[in-house]
C-alpha cells in the first residue's frame, strides 16, 4: 500500500482495514487507460476468445434456424397448448429481462447512492443489460404468432380504426420494455462517448481511428462539456432508477392482474424486482469472474467488487425467500380452496421436483455466501451464481406453468412439456447473448476508463 | 456556414499534468480577466467549470420540459383513444380509468425526458463536431489520457499574443502551444 494523504479517495472507501480496495494501489491515469484500452486494441485475438465466439455463434445459428421454422410453421411447434399458452416464451422473457436489471441497478442506483466501487463494473453490466433486454424482447414478439404484425401493439392511426387497450398490463409492458431498452442504450452510449475519444487517440489503424472517432462525436474533454455531461448523467440515473423498478413491476402485473391462482397476489411487484436483481447480480458475477481473469483486470475489478455483488445477491435472495414464504402464508391464510390447492399442487403436483429444485437453488445453496471465506473464493462465487441463474429460471417456470396447468376447472386442466424447438430458441438466445458479450469485450472498453481515472487519489483537486 | 476568421490563431494553450494545477491556472486566468477560454481534462472536474465561471447548465430544464411533454402527451393520447376515438368496455370500467393510464404516462415521461436530455446535452455542447482547432495541436491528444489543458481563445478581448503568452508562463505549465485554426 502506498502511504500519504493522496490515498484518501481509496481509503475513504475502505470501511474495514482488511477489506480489499476498489482499485489496487500504484495505478495512474496512464496505467488505468492502458490496461483497459489495450485489452481491446493491443491484445491479439486468442484461441479461447475465438472458440468461445464460435460456440456462441453456432448457438446463434440454432436460434436462426428455430426462428425460421417458427415463422414457417407457427407457434404450434412449441409445447404451448390451452390451458398453458404461456410456456417457455414467457418464462424466458421474464428471466432475461430480470437479468438485465442488475446492469441498471449498478449504473444508476449505485451512482445515486455514491457507491464509487461501481465505476469498475458498470460498463459491462450495462452491456449485459442491453443484450439481455434484446434477448427478452425476442420472446413476446415470437410468441405473438404473427410477429410481422408486432407494430399493432403501438398506438398509431391505422386504417382498421382500432387502438390499443390501455387498461391491459400487456400494453403497459410494451411501453415499459421499449422505454427500458431505449434508455439503457442511450445511457450506455453516453457513458461510452469520452472513452471512445480515448480509443480514437490510442488506435493505430486509420480505420479504427475513424470509427472510434465517429462514435466519439469529436469529444474533447472541455470543462463546459463535462459539466453538462455530468448533469445529464446524473439525471439519466435519476430517471433510470424508477424506470428499472417499474419494468419488473409491470412484468409482474402481467401475472398479478390476472385472476389465476398463484398469480393474483400483491406481493408480486417487489418480489419480482428482488428476483430480477438477484439473477442479474448472478449474471454479473458469471461474466466478471472470467473477464477479469482472462483480460488481467484484477487490479481494476478487485475482490471487493465480487464480494459486494455476492452480498447484494445474498440480500436480494433473502427478499426472494421472504416472497416465497409469504406466497405460502397467504395461500394458507386466504382460506381459498383454489389458492390452497395451488400450493399443494406446487409441493406435490406433477411439477413438484422443479419447485423443490428452485428452493434448493435459490434459498438453500446461496446461504453459503454468509461465510466471508466463500465470498472470497471466485470458484465458489461462480458456481453459486450459475446456481442462482438456474434457480431463477425454475422460479419462472413454476409460476407460469404450475398455475396455468391446474386452474379452477379440473376439466380444463392440462399438461405442459417443452419441445425441442422451445429448447432451441432458449439456447439460441443464450448463444446470442454470449456472442454479443464476446464481441463487446473486443470492440469497446469493458470498463469505464474516465470513471476509473476519477477514482484515482490524484484526481481530487487539492485546496490551495 | 463557416464563420469568417477574425483572428490569426485560435488561441494559446497551456498544458498541465494534474487537476489541481489546471484549476489553479483557470482561476488565475479568470481573475486576470480572461473569459473566452476553456479547460480540458480527461475526466470531469467540477472545480474546473466553476473556475471558468460556468455555474449553470440548461440540461435539467430540457429534461424537465421533455419529460413533462412526453408524460402529458402520453396521458392525453390514452384519454383520447380510450374515451373518444375507440371507447372499449372492459369489465365495466369507466372510459376514463386513469389509474390504468399511469404506467404508460410514467414510461413516456422517462423516455422523452431521457432522450431530450441526451439530444440537448450534445446540442448544447455543439457535438458532433468531428474537427476542432484544438486537434491541430498534437500534444492535445493526451487530454483523453493524462494531461490537462487551459486554452485562452484569441477572440477574447483581453487576448494579446505576447501578453497572454507571458501570463501563461507565469502559471508554470508543462508546455505552451499556439493553436492554429
Amino acid at each position: 500500500m502506498r502511504e500519504g494523504p493522496e490515498e484518501k479517495t481509496i481509503l475513504q472507501d475502505m470501511p474495514w482495514p482488511d477489506e480489499p480496495p476498489v482499485m489496487m494501489p500504484g495505478q495512474t491515469y496512464g496505467t488505468v487507460t492502458d490496461t483497459i484500452a489495450d485489452a481491446v486494441l493491443k491484445r491479439p485475438i486468442g484461441v479461447g476468445w475465438l472458440s468461445g465466439l464460435f460456440i456462441a455463434g453456432m448457438l446463434v445459428m440454432v436460434l436462426l434456424v428455430a426462428v425460421t421454422y417458427l415463422f414457417i410453421r407457427g407457434v404450434g411447434i412449441w409445447g404451448i397448448e390451452i390451458p398453458v399458452a404461456w410456456g417457455f416464451a414467457i418464462i424466458n422473457f421474464v428471466w432475461w429481462i430480470g437479468i438485465g436489471h442488475a446492469g441498471t441497478l449498478i449504473s444508476a442506483i449505485l451512482l445515486l447512492l455514491k457507491q464509487t466501487w461501481r465505476n469498475s463494473i458498470n460498463r459491462f453490466a450495462e452491456a449485459m443489460t442491453l443484450f439481455a433486454v434484446a434477448c427478452a424482447g425476442m420472446f413476446p414478439l415470437l410468441h405473438m404468432g404473427r410477429p410481422w404484425l408486432a407494430y399493432w401493439m403501438f398506438p398509431y392511426p391505422s386504417s382498421m380504426g382500432v387502438w390499443p387497450q390501455f387498461r391491459s398490463p400487456l400494453v403497459w409492458d410494451v411501453f415499459a420494455v421499449s422505454t427500458y431498452a431505449t434508455i439503457s442504450a442511450v445511457f450506455w452510449y453516453v457513458g461510452l462517448v469520452p472513452d471512445f475519444a480515448t480509443m480514437r487517440e490510442k488506435a493505430q489503424h486509420p480505420l479504427t481511428r475513424k470509427l472510434y472517432g465517429m462514435f466519439a462525436m469529436g469529444w474533447r474533454g472541455s470543462a463546459r462539456h463535462w459539466k453538462r455531461y455530468e448533469s445529464l448523467y446524473l439525471l439519466l440515473a435519476g430517471l433510470a432508477t424508477p424506470l428499472v423498478l417499474s419494468v419488473h413491476t409491470v412484468v409482474s402485473f402481467d401475472f398479478a392482474v390476472a385472476i389465476v391462482p398463484g398469480w393474483h397476489t400483491t406481493i408480486f411487484p417487489p418480489y419480482f424486482v428482488a428476483g430480477a436483481i438477484y439473477s442479474g447480480f448472478a449474471m454479473v458475477l458469471v461474466l466478471a469472474i472470467p473477464i477479469r481473469k482472462y483480460y488481467h483486470l484484477e487490479a481494476l475489478i478487485t475482490m471487493r467488487h465480487l464480494q459486494n455483488s455476492a452480498k447484494v445477491m445474498l440480500a436480494t435472495g433473502l427478499i426472494v425467500g421472504y416472497g416465497y414464504f409469504f406466497e405460502t402464508f397467504i395461500g394458507m391464510y386466504s382460506g381459498s380452496t383454489y389458492e390452497r390447492f395451488m400450493l399443494q399442487n406446487r409441493w406435490f403436483g406433477q411439477y413438484a421436483p422443479l419447485y423443490w429444485a428452485l428452493i434448493l437453488c435459490n434459498i438453500l445453496i446461496p446461504q453459503i455466501l454468509w461465510f466471508p471465506k466463500m465470498r472470497s473464493n471466485t470458484v465458489v462465487l461462480f458456481l453459486v451464481s450459475l446456481d442462482v441463474l438456474i434457480g431463477m429460471w425454475l422460479e419462472r417456470f413454476v409460476i407460469v406453468v404450475t398455475s396455468l396447468s391446474r386452474d379452477y376447472l379440473p376439466s380444463s386442466w392440462g399438461h405442459y412439456a417443452p419441445t425441442r424447438w422451445d429448447w432451441a430458441i432458449f439456447l439460441g438466445t443464450i448463444g446470442f447473448f454470449s456472442a454479443a458479450m464476446f464481441l463487446f469485450i473486443r470492440i469497446m472498453p469493458a470498463i469505464s476508463i474516465f470513471e476509473m481515472r476519477q477514482l484515482l487519489p490524484e484526481a481530487e483537486v487539492k485546496a490551495e | 456556414m463557416k464563420k469568417p476568421l477574425t483572428t490569426a490563431i485560435y488561441g494559446l494553450m497551456a498544458e498541465f499534468d494534474n487537476s489541481t494545477d489546471l484549476v489553479v491556472a483557470t482561476k488565475a486566468a479568470y481573475a486576470a480577466g480572461y473569459r473566452k477560454m476553456d479547460a480540458y481534462s480527461p475526466f470531469p472536474i467540477e472545480e474546473a467549470s466553476e473556475a471558468l465561471g460556468f455555474h449553470k447548465t440548461r440540461v435539467p430544464l430540457i429534461v424537465l420540459v421533455g419529460g413533462l411533454l412526453g408524460g402529458s402527451g402520453a396521458y392525453l393520447l390514452q384519454y383520447w383513444i380510450n374515451c373518444i376515438a375507440y371507447p372499449l368496455n372492459v369489465g365495466g370500467r369507466p372510459w376514463h380509468s386513469w389509474p390504468a393510464f399511469i404506467v404508460p404516462t410514467f414510461e413516456m415521461t422517462v423516455l422523452f425526458g431521457g432522450l431530450s436530455g441526451v439530444i440537448g446535452m450534445f446540442a448544447l455542447n455543439g457535438l458532433p463536431m468531428p474537427h476542432h482547432p484544438l486537434f491541430n495541436v498534437d500534444r492535445f491528444s493526451a487530454v483523453t489520457r493524462d494531461r490537462f489543458f487551459l486554452c485562452v481563445e484569441a477572440d477574447d478581448p483581453q487576448f494579446d499574443l505576447v501578453g497572454t503568452y507571458q501570463f501563461m508562463e507565469s502559471l508554470q505549465p508543462l508546455s505552451i502551444s499556439e493553436v492554429p485554426h
